[in-house]
This record gives C-alpha cells, structure tokens and sequence, in this order.
C-alpha cells in the first residue's frame, strides 16, 4: 500500500490524477476502522489532512454564505465561531462520535463517505448544502441532494477531490434531533434536520437513516411553509400532525439488527413533530 | 479466629482507610503493563482460524496454503494437541479446536504463529476449510422438550434440576405471574485477550503471561491439553483490564503454549474487539417462568418458577449458573413452599458462563417484577410488600438451607427509602437538553418526558457452592520491619492488591508490604469470582500474617520476658499491655525472617438432592436499589437520571475501592436494563463491535447515591462480605421497574428497547 502526504492542495490534486483510484483520508474516523477491520483494502491511500487549503472556512456576509474548507473537523463545527452561523450543524456535529473523533472527523470526510446515517448529511440537506469538487481537470459544484446518489455513493470521479461544503447562512431556525440507543456516541438509528428560512419563507425538512441517501420531504415541507406564520413563529397543531404523518410517508426505512422499520418510520415523524414546534413554538 | 471489630483507627493504609490502589497511577497515566503489552526478544504472533457457521460438519481441513506464507513458523490444529482434546471448568466438552463439527460462530479450528500479524491473516486466509452446513439448534426449548438431535455426543441438556419444598398444593388467595426474558450480555472488559507464552529450552515446559480470573485452574486445564504435569507449566498473570467472568474460562490459552511449544519461540496472541466477543463466555439469556402464590396481606405462600437458560455450544458453568438462578427464585423473601423446574440447555448459540451475578441476575429480574405486580394485587407499596416479605438471619431457602449470614434486608429497605431523591426536576435547573433522555441527539424537549421510581432487593450467594472447596492460599514473609505478600489471586482490577496491603500492614504494625508476583509459585486462590476474593484470599493473607505475627510475639516476648499473650500491636509497635513495653515492628523483626503460609477454607456446603434440598450455599449478601428514570415515551428513550442503593457489606475495609464496585456494578445492571445485548440471528452474530454492542458512556451513567449497612459477618474472616456481584443483581430490575411505573407498560424482557417503550 502506497501512502502520500501531499501538503498543498496543488499537490493532492496531482497525487489523486497520478493515482485515480486512491482512496483519501481526512480524518480517517471511517477509514481506519474500516482497514483495521479488514472490510476494505486500499492500494494507494492518499492524505489530505495536511493540505492547508482544505482546512480554512469563510462567512461571505454579503452573500450570506459560509465556505467550510473540507477538512474543518466537527470539532471546530460544534463550537462558535462556527456553530452560531449553522447552529443546526453545531447540533449535528455534537453527535458525532466521542470528543476525540469529532476533533479529527471532518466535514468532507463525512460527505465523502456519504453514509445515510452520516450525522452532518441531513443538515446539509436541508440547508442545500453546495458540494465543490476538485480535480486536476478542472472545479465543479455539485448540489448535495444530487450528490449522494446512495449509501455510501456519490457522484465524485475517480481523481476528483472534495475541496468545500457551502451553506447558506440562514435567518430563522435550524436545529438537529437524532435517535440512538445510547445518549451518545452512538449511530443514528433515525435522523432528522429542519431548516426554516424566515427570509425566504420557505421550510426544509430532512432525514437521515431510514432511506437509501438523506431523504427530504418536499410534501410536507410545502405543507408546512403554506401554513406557517414566519413573523409570529406560529403553526398549527393539527398542521404539526399532518406534517409528521407526510414525513412518514416519505421515509423508506428498513430493518436490521439496529432497529426495525416500524419503528424508524415512526421516529421520523415524532422528530419532525418536535423540530417544527421548535422552529415555531406558537400554535 | 473471627476478628469482627469495626476499625477504631483508620491510620492510612490501614483495614478501614480508602487507601489508592498501588497500580492506579501507572493505569492512570497508560504506563501500566497489560498482558497485551507483553512481548519478548524473537516473538512471534499467533492468529486463530474459527468457524463462520453456528453448525456445520468439517469435511477436509487443508492448511498447505498457510504454510507457503513468507514468516509462517507453525500451523496447528486438533491433530497436534498432544494431550487431552477437550477442556472446560466443570465438564470437558470443548475441542481445544474443532475437527469434525463446528458448533457456534467463532469456534477455533486451527492457529498459526508467524513473524507478523500480517502473515498470521494472510495464513488464516490460505487455509481451507470444507463444511457440510447444518441447521442450527437455536431455540433452547427445542433441547429441552428433545425435538431437536443431539448436537454434541453428550447431548443438548447441561442439567436439568428441580427445586420441591413444603406444601405443593398450595394455590392463592393472590396469583400473581409472568414469563420474563432477558438477552445476551456481554462482560466487554476493556483489556482484551491477550498472553505471551514462553517455551522452556528442549520443550519440557512452559511459562504462560495470561490476563485470566484463575491461575491454577488454567494452569490444570492447560496442563492436561498439552499432556505435561502440572508443575511443567508455570502461569504469571498479565496486566488484567477487566473480566467480569469472561476470564474464568479458557480461550486463547492452550492454543498460545502449543504455538510456543511447536515453534519453541515466545509467541503471542491477543483478541480484536470483533474475537473477543466470540471468544469467551456471556451471560446466559433466560426465559424465566413466574408464579406466586400470597395472602391478601401480601404474604409469600409459595413461588413456582420454571428457568430455561440458554447455554450456547459447551457446558462452560451452566450447570453451577442453573442452581444459582433457581435457588435464587425466592429472592431476598421468607418463603414455605416452592416448585422450581430449571435447565441449562445446549444451543449453536454461543457459548455462555459465568457473568458477575452468575444465574442471581436472571432470578432476580424475574422475582422483583413479581413483587411489584404482588404490591399491585393487594394494594401494597412496592416497599411495604418487600418489608412484609423480608428474609432475616435463621430463615429456611427454598433449598431447605437455613440463611446464617447476616441479612439485614429490612434495614436495606428502610434506609434506601430515606435516601435523597434527585434534587432537580426533569431536565436540570440549568435547563441543558444533554440531561434528557436521547443526550446529545436532542430528540426530547421536557414536555416529553415522564419520569418514574423503581424498587429492587437481591440476595446474591458468595463463594462456590455445591461440595466446592475453593480455598485460598497466602504466605508471608517478615524481615526488618518489611513485609512481602505472596498469594496467586488474580488481580482483575477488584483491588485485592490493595486490601492485601492494608490487611498486612494492620495485623503485623508495618508501613511497608511488598506485593511479590502473583504466579503460581504458591498454592491456589481459587478464582477472582463469586464475590469471593477479599473473604477467601482476604482470611489468606489475615491468616498467613497472624501466623507471623505470633512467631514474632514468641521471638519478643522470649527477649524481654514477657507473656507473648500480652503483646498487642499499635501502630508501628508491638505493645506488652501488661509492663508498658514497646518494641518497633522493625526491631522486632531485625536480623530474622518469619515466614508463613496459610489456607482459607470456607465451611464445607452440599450438593443438592433430587428435590433440590440441600446446604449448597456458603454465605449471603443483600442489596436494595432505587432508580429514577426519565422516559420519553413516544421514542421509548431513557435518562437513567440516578440509582441510590444500600448494600449488606459486613464491614468496610476499603470505602473507596468499595464505592468503585458499587459504581461499576451499577454501570453494568443499567447496561443490561436499557442497552446491552448481543444479538444473534440464526445462530450469527450481528453487533461483535462497540459500534453495535453498546456500553453507557459517561452520560448515559446515572448520579449513584450509597448508604453502607455496616453489620460484621461472623463467619468472615474480616468481617467483610464480598461486594463485586450485588450492586450488578438489584440494578437491571430497579430501572426496568422505574420504566414501568414512568410509562405505565408490562416490561418483561431486557434490555428494554425503544420498540418495547413504543409498541409494547
């Protein structure tokens, strides 16, 4: 197994068109556990988490977006200054692993193993997160609902490599739940994000680990945002309540050892009930 | 001689002082050894090839592929264990590897050594092994009805034993019953498997460095495996992280020496997470059977049980685990009259041992949700139902035994009922949502959850039972005021090193103990199990050290002619109460080495008869646990928010390394009640990581709050119970029971999962 440890981005981009089939390590919170327990061989593995480039992150406020580098660790993700401009994120990112994890997981590590219990996904999600790639050809953006296309698949070309994550810096709610087992360290067993853009007046509501990639719920979004009063931060009950029965209808869950689908359906739904009376807590 | 006084002096590192563990240090800052970390100059790794099918027959096992692997120095399988085939701690039913079947998921079938850990996978890999698949015997009712062939030539029943006391025709007037279940868990000590074995020059004999629970027993069962004498084999305990009961019986023992032997190198092995789940015992999953039969005052008339434990591929204990759960049926409560039918049974699950609470968890998970549905049915508290029923010095088990012990379960009652509940309501003043239930997910807000109190009171045996003398040996040396500890009691991280310093240090007036290396280079400790060691290994030391200590008393009472009966230590002094005189420890010791060996021998016990009768038990403790739970019911979440308990200790020779057990034995009862469990499907294991089997973390681990009842057994050679095993007892059913009244739900399996809360 051949290692390189570029240190500029220049650099990282040559080894990824030198070695196209590569496999690339962030934070290797995913990686290593999968070499260690021999589910996966690499030939050539190349690092990335010296390649300063990839480890900066930028709040644009004229267009109101933030740049996240790739390699910014959940770390640095669950504490401001960052979690006060994406605090669904920061949510996310709390759940993440042990402290010891999420100071070396990273947000592109995440996207790039694009696992649908992957805890920062639903955010992205939800907030249209904007994946950048870059390869020796040439830069590119790709949407992240496009991205993922299933577990653990994604839309980046051998050579290509995942350089930022931008969001939108949103002026409403945002927030996070995730159901485990444990109260944490633990995978998701259901997951779900909501974004309510007051600006836009829209609402985005998103799911993780009851589907093939991160689901979102177009029905009950339109639902929601039909009878949501931004301003007052109002919905109504029964409003709520059909909302949860469509987010349940959008999940595709199955069963495994972690839980069944049953019962995943109906978390989403509870979660979705929850993270709406949190973004608008009147009735 | 029985010593029960309560310490008047707590001088540090004395009986009674929280003196630090002398290894807490090192541990702390990681520069502890653990028998992982052993290694030696020339070593080569060992690796073992295990069955991926629960069952199946071997048809050809061709390892020519291993040998052709660049670093391969040995490839073994059955056909090279020179000795006995089989091991096991009761009955030797275990190939040391399997050669015509296969019988649970992780069964060793052959081990290579090789330079590398790399060539020991590569080797592993280029063996070839045919298998005719057969169908698993998963559901251990089929071997106890005998539906299902035999799946070993000593059949599919361990044991069955029945328990039949008093009056059997005794029905009501109150009928309370259920059938509870609880799964596989796990004991995931932290210190994987590990040892490095060292073979004598010419082969004649070997030296084993092995994290185990018990090394003369390993010593016996590895000795006759590689067909030496016993002496030819010499085993040193490794660093030990953790056992839980997982070490008591063999794993990766015999096949390291014969590794060792074959390459006549030191060779080491160690278990990954994903190895040690299949390589060692659990504890037994058990569908339990409840029936009691009370007065209208919530009196106990008579329990009928019937226990069905799932003992996986090989005896291991099941047998012993049986009789512990059944003669345990009664729980901590006067009871006439029983009707108990249990079976330890063979499956293609993995096998199963013994688990602090050994077969007692399983019982009293069972007959403390009976005691609450009894309150429900005569319209008692929980509390007063207990208090009515409680069992006190001189009571008749169900075995016809009469309890001796102290037991002291209507005080553990009283007093955990005065204990402070939780001072902030749901959720925290501080208002942090990490404190509810699902943690750091954030799923719950305060308006979602409910929160409920739960009971549990357990009597847990201590020492071997049945006709087993496990005696425990020490010997002590006394030369110029130093005194060095010899003993083979395995130190899994219980702290015996610590109280066999303090014990020295009090009896014989020294600051100075040297623990010598614990091997077997002296007699037999039996096993760091059934809350045994501080009493059994304890009267040991106790014993060895008065021995020196008369020896001495002789020596000073001759110099100065005085009545050896006199001296009395105090202090660093060995004091005549009749002339005043005063003689340093270390004056007394000057210049001559006293130097004493001692056996502790608990009072014989019995097996049991055809009914069940029978004085199998040595001695007793009780314990009483509370739990405040926060539940979110519509997720099934839970906050185990705090557990307060009161344990029957005897006397306290340690607080904080007592506090330690309780703490940890806590961690694992909430484990069992909300998380814990391995699950296999058709006979396969499906969560052999710490991704899947999931432990309480930190958050996860409720506020303990403890009240010792501190009443000195008279039977103990210090006065001190064992304390390792109730704290783990009464937990699972105290929270389980704080579930129930949160949600209002019939919870009869654990752990509890999020579906049983929802659905259920």
């Amino acid at each position: 197994m051949s290692v390189l440890v570029p240190t500029s981005l220049a650099d990282a981009l040559q080894a990824l068109a030198e070695h196209p089939d590569a496999t690339v390590l962030a934070g290797g919170t995913d990686l290593m556990v999968e070499l260690n327990g021999g589910h996966r061989r690499a030939t050539s593995v190349v690092v990335v988490n010296r390649v300063p480039e990839l480890c900066t992150w930028r709040h644009d406020p004229i267009t109101q977006t933030l740049r996240l580098g790739a390699g910014v660790t959940y770390g640095q993700i669950e504490r401001d200054p960052i979690a006060s401009l994406v605090p669904g994120l920061a949510e996310a990112a709390r759940t993440v692993g042990s402290p010891q994890i999420r100071h070396a997981a990273t947000i592109g590590g995440n996207v790039g193993t694009c696992s649908p219990a992957g805890d920062g996904l639903p955010v992205l999600s939800a907030l249209n997160a904007e994946v950048e790639l870059v390869s020796a050809e040439g830069i590119r953006s790709v949407p992240f609902a496009s991205f993922m296309v299933g577990p653990k698949r994604t839309l980046r070309e051998p050579g290509e490599l995942i350089t930022a994550i931008t969001v939108p810096v949103v002026d409403g709610w945002q927030g996070y739940a995730k159901v485990g087992v444990r109260n944490a360290m633990v995978i998701a067993t259901a997951s779900a994000s909501l974004v309510a853009d007051a600006r836009r007046g829209t609402v985005a509501i998103a799911l993780g680990s009851v589907g093939p990639t991160i689901l979102r719920c177009p029905e009950a979004e339109a639902y929601a945002m039909q009878h949501a009063n931004f301003s007052e931060r109002s919905l109504a009950a029964d409003v709520v309540s059909h909302c949860c029965e469509l987010v349940r209808l959008a999940s595709r869950p199955i069963d495994d050892h972690r839980s069944t689908a049953a019962y995943r359906r109906h978390a989403v739904g509870v979660l979705a009930g929850r993270l709406l009376r949190r973004a608008f807590p009147n009735d | 001689m029985t010593d029960t006084a309560l310490p008047t002096d707590v001088r540090p590192g004395r009986l009674g002082h929280s003196t630090l563990r002398p290894d807490g240090v090192a541990k702390v800052q990681g520069t502890f050894q653990f028998s992982g970390d052993l290694t030696a100059d020339g070593v080569l790794w060992g690796a073992t090839l295990r069955s991926p099918h629960p069952y199946a027959r071997i048809l050809r096992i061709d390892v020519s592929g291993a040998w052709k692997i660049n670093g391969v120095e040995a490839v073994i399988t059955a056909a090279d264990v020179p000795g006995v085939m089989t091991y096991g701690l009761i009955d030797q039913d275990q190939p040391v590897f399997a050669s015509d079947v296969v019988r649970f998921v992780g069964e060793p079938i052959a081990a290579v050594a090789a330079n590398h850990p790399d060539a020991c996978r590569r080797a592993l890999d280029a063996i070839v092994v045919e298998y005719e698949v057969l169908e698993p015997l998963t559901d251990p009712e089929k071997a106890v009805d005998g539906s299902f062939e035999p799946i070993h030539p000593l059949g599919n029943v361990f044991r069955q034993q029945r328990i039949v006391r008093g009056d059997q025709t005794i029905e009501g007037p109150i009928v309370v019953e259920g059938t509870y279940e609880l799964g596989m868990q796990d004991q995931a000590f932290l210190g994987l498997e590990a040892a490095l074995a060292v073979p004598d020059a010419g082969g004649t004999g070997v030296e084993l460095h092995v994290a185990t629970q018990w090394l003369h027993e390993d010593r016996k069962q590895i000795a006759a495996c590689l067909g030496m004498a016993d002496e030819k084999v010499r085993l040193v305990l490794g660093g030990v992280g953790g056992a839980f009961g997982a070490r008591e019986d063999i794993s990766l023992q015999v096949h390291t020496c014969l590794l060792a032997l074959r390459t006549s190198r030191p060779v080491r092995m160690a278990y990954s997470r994903h190895e040690s789940f299949l390589g060692h015992v659990h504890r037994h999953p058990c569908r339990i059977f409840m029936r009691h039969h009370a007065d209208h005052d919530g009196r106990l008339r008579r329990v009928e049980a019937r226990f069905v434990f799932d003992g996986g591929a090989y005896a291991s204990t099941s047998s012993a685990v049986l009789v512990n759960g059944i003669t345990h049926a009664q729980g901590p409560y006067k009871c006439e009259n029983a009707t108990v039918d249990g079976w330890a049974v063979r499956t293609n699950n993995l096998p199963c041992g013994a688990m602090r609470g050994f077969g007692v968890v399983q019982a009293c998970f069972a007959h403390e949700a009976q005691m609450d549905k009894l309150a429900v049915a005569v319209g008692l508290d929980p509390l007063e139902v207990r208090l009515r029923n409680a069992m006190e010095t001189g009571d008749r088990l169900i075995t016809g035994q009469v309890v001796e012990s102290v037991a002291p379960v209507q005080r553990l009652i009283r007093e955990l009922a005065a204990m402070p509940l939780p001072g902030e309501p749901v959720g925290g003043h501080d208002r942090d949502p990490m404190r509810l239930p699902g943690g750091a997910g954030r799923t719950a807000d305060v308006g979602n959850v409910r929160r409920g109190i739960g009971w549990a009171v357990s009597i847990k045996n201590l020492m071997y039972s049945e006709g087993f003398d496990d005696y425990s040996t020490a010997r002590v040396r006394l030369a110029d005021g130093v005194a060095t500890v010899k003993f083979a009691t395995a130190e899994v991280g219980q702290g015996f090193v610590t109280l066999a310093g303090q014990i020295a240090r009090s009896v014989l007036g020294v600051d100075n103990v040297v623990l010598d290396q614990i091997d077997t280079q002296v007699g037999s400790a039996g096993s760091t199990s059934a809350s045994r060691q501080t009493w059994m290994s304890g009267g040991a030391v106790d014993g060895a050290c008065r021995l020196v200590r008369e020896r001495m008393f002789e020596r000073v009472a001759l110099l100065h002619g005085v009545d050896p009966l006199g001296l009395v230590i105090e202090g660093t002094e060995v004091v005549d109460t009749v002339s005043g005189l005063r003689v340093e420890v270390s004056e007394a010791s000057a210049g001559i080495e006293f130097d004493e060996t001692f056996e502790h021998h608990h009072r014989p016990t019995e097996d049991l008869d055809e009914f069940g009768q029978g004085n199998c038990h040595t001695a007793f403790a009780f314990a009483a646990h509370r739990a405040v739970v926060d539940v979110d019911p519509e997720l099934g979440l839970v906050k185990v928010v705090q557990v307060a308990t009161v344990q029957d200790i005897g006397r306290a020779l340690n607080p904080l390394s007592i506090t330690g057990q309780i703490e940890g034995g806590i961690a694992q009862g909430v484990g069992l009640a909300v998380m814990e469990e391995i699950i296999q499907v058709n006979g396969h294991v499906k969560n052999a990581s710490f991704t899947d089997y999931l432990l309480p973390t930190f958050l996860d681990m409720p506020d303990v709050v403890i009240g010792l009842v501190e009443e000195p057994e008279p039977q103990a050679p210090l006065g001190a119970k064992g304390v390792g095993e109730p704290p783990t007892v009464s937990s699972t059913p105290a929270v389980v029971a704080a579930i129930r009244d949160a949600i209002g739900k019939d919870l009869t399996r654990v752990p509890v999962r999020p579906t049983d809360i929802v659905f259920g």
